[in-house]
């Protein structure tokens, strides 16, 4: 269970501000305290361990750079909420093991309310009410359940 | 039952008789890109902890294209590592400096119709115009990639999209994508958009690459051109023997089921700019309000191939960029400024006071030359943008053609090319 304060953004939160250009030649933690900057200054550094980032439609549209999910992720970042995911953003965030959930009631949620999302029951729980979200594709739940791509590749690999 | 062609192709790679919407498959790999920024050194240390090589270095393109030239000690080592790791691994295709990624696949003669490729960059779309599949994927996934040779997706499903008719004169491809993401939207997520009509197949190879490289921009998997003519010409041009039958087969079928068919009359359409800070925020180049800007910028693979300079160069002859205003142009490859030298289009752009830089992603992404200060507003025909993208998050990118961007340089404000054509 993923529990913490709901970070309320709204539609076509865009890889740019995710992980904007310039910091992409630095190690991702220098990165990740630029993630936001543009549209949320104080994000990075209020954000706690458990916080849930909710979006609306397109989220994480734009480039196919994965530090957009790796910032939110470094930051502390327990899931990802939005109406709608940009292809590669989902991609990513999964392989990465940040929980990504399409989430058609977005709008439900306000900044700053407290927040528990179960993402593998598919289950997000807020200002008392429980939500039903889709839960997470089979065929990726095996990749996530080893921790992501990598530890998945690793177990492929050592079966080979 | 008939199939598009998108839906033949994911077939084919699955090793299946047909495929439908929806379905997951996993699909071999039959090239594989990836540059400097997303490439070997993100890919090459996961690859080290995996203890793995490359599944296989024939199937492999690496272009170095964002950190060039290197500016500082941290680009120049992104740019050695690239170097590098291509030898180490044995990878025969490395484009180092020469141009923009998914120019070089088309340049380097690496698309034919009917391939399953994957890019680690998400204008991967653009190699569709040779009627192939390509997508974009992270590095992670493009690290998959390199171990197994193989990667899963969901079966997309089709969006057609038909253009007819004739183009006025200063209307081109970059007006149709800035017109689709505002018509279309950016959330086609897991949708695979195949553009067809007569104003398509009118098109140049270059002015198709427009169309499919922003399909990125309306958020797309993937986007397809059936092949023809000018695709088994623009093959042959990079030196690649093509059998024509085999490479015309791979078409969509005429019972083909399509998610839906957007059709649309290429004789209205009129120059459309995009305001800040979003593609989809587009309309016609008078919603813009003559807004006035600091810097004109002709980029990208989407924005500065030969015929975006030469639409440029028609435009700028015998005039001069407006004082207070700098026009950078940055040929999308080492190839295209050479052909730009040769028939006088290069001549045409210095004499009008533009500043010629060197081939790769430049400014466009933030991560090269010709990035923006706070407050500076810059009209450009690249692909996105987005807040912060181009420089300072503080900054003000309008998108627009070629043609626009160079009568807004001779303006100092955002102007509509069609007066400088007559």
């Amino acid at each position: 269970m993923i529990s913490g304060r709901a970070w309320k953004f709204g539609d076509g939160i865009d890889t740019d501000v995710l992980a904007p250009g310039h910091y992409m030649k630095l190690p991702l933690e220098e990165a990740a305290t630029h993630c936001l900057e543009a549209i949320a200054p104080n994000f990075a550094k209020e954000v706690r361990p458990g916080d849930v980032v909710v979006g609306g439609a397109s989220f994480g549209i734009g480039s196919s750079r994965e530090q957009a999910a790796q910032a939110l992720k470094q930051l502390g970042v327990g899931a990802v909420l939005a109406t709608s995911f940009a292809r590669i953003f989902y991609r990513n965030a999964l392989n990465l093991g940040l929980p990504a959930l399409f989430f058609p009631q977005a709008n439900e949620i306000r900044d700053g309310d407290a927040i528990e999302v179960d993402p593998v029951a598919g289950i997000v729980r807020s200002n008392g009410r429980e939500f039903r979200v889709e839960p997470i594709p089979a065929h990726l739940m095996v990749m996530i359940e080893d921790g992501g791509l990598m530890p998945h590749l690793k177990k492929k690999l050592a079966r080979a | 039952m008939g199939r598009t062609l998108t839906e033949k192709i994911l077939a084919r790679a699955a090793g299946k008789d047909a495929v439908a919407p929806g379905e997951i498959v996993t699909a071999t790999v039959d090239l594989a890109m990836f540059h400097d920024s997303s490439g070997p050194r993100r890919v090459a240390p996961r690859l080290k902890e995996l203890g793995a090589r490359v599944w296989d270095p024939s199937k492999v393109v690496v272009v170095s294209d964002h950190y060039v030239p290197a500016v500082d000690p941290e680009s120049a080592a992104i740019l050695k590592l690239t170097r590098d790791w291509v030898r180490e691994q044995g990878i025969g295709a490395f484009y180092d400096m020469q141009g923009i990624c998914h120019v070089m696949l088309a340049e380097g003669g690496h698309l034919r119709p009917g391939l399953f490729c994957v890019g680690g960059d998400s204008h991967s779309t653009m190699a569709g115009a040779y009627g192939c599949y390509m997508a974009g994927f992270g590095a992670t996934e493009m690290t998959g990639v390199m171990v197994t040779g193989d990667i899963w997706t969901r079966v997309p499903a089709t969006i057609r999209v038909d253009w007819n008719g004739a183009f006025a004169d200063g209307v081109v491809a970059k007006d149709v994508m800035l017109h689709l993401c505002r018509t279309l939207g950016m959330d086609n997520a897991f949708k695979a958009i195949e553009y067809g009509g007569d104003t398509v197949r009118a098109m140049s190879m270059s002015e198709r690459g427009v169309l499919t490289n922003m399909a990125a921009e309306l958020g797309a998997e993937s986007a397809i051109i059936e092949p023809d003519d000018k695709t088994l010409a623009a093959i042959r041009a990079a030196g690649v023997a093509i059998d024509d039958e085999e490479a015309l087969r791979w078409r969509s079928d005429p019972d083909a089921t399509y998610e839906a068919v957007h059709r649309f009359n290429a004789a209205d359409l009129v120059p459309q700019v995009a305001r800040p800070h979003s593609p989809e925020n587009s309309g016609p180049v008078a919603e813009a309000n003559s807004a006035r800007i600091d810097q004109a910028y002709i980029g990208a693979c989407v924005g500065a191939k030969l015929t975006d300079l030469q639409m440029a160069a028609r435009v700028l002859k015998g005039r001069k960029v407006a004082k207070d205003v700098r026009l950078l142009i940055a040929p999308s490859s080492r190839a295209t400024t050479e052909a730009a030298a040769k028939d006088g289009t290069l001549a045409i752009l210095t004499e009008a006071g533009a500043i010629v830089m060197p081939s790769g992603c430049g400014a466009c992404a933030g991560m090269g030359a010709g990035v923006l200060a706070a407050g500076e507003v810059c009209i450009s025909s690249t692909n996105r943008n987005f807040k912060g993208r181009m420089g300072h998050k503080d900054a003000e990118v309008y998108l627009g053609s070629p043609y626009t961007v160079a009568a807004s340089a001779i303006e100092g404000r955002i102007a509509d090319p069609r007066s400088y054509l007559q």
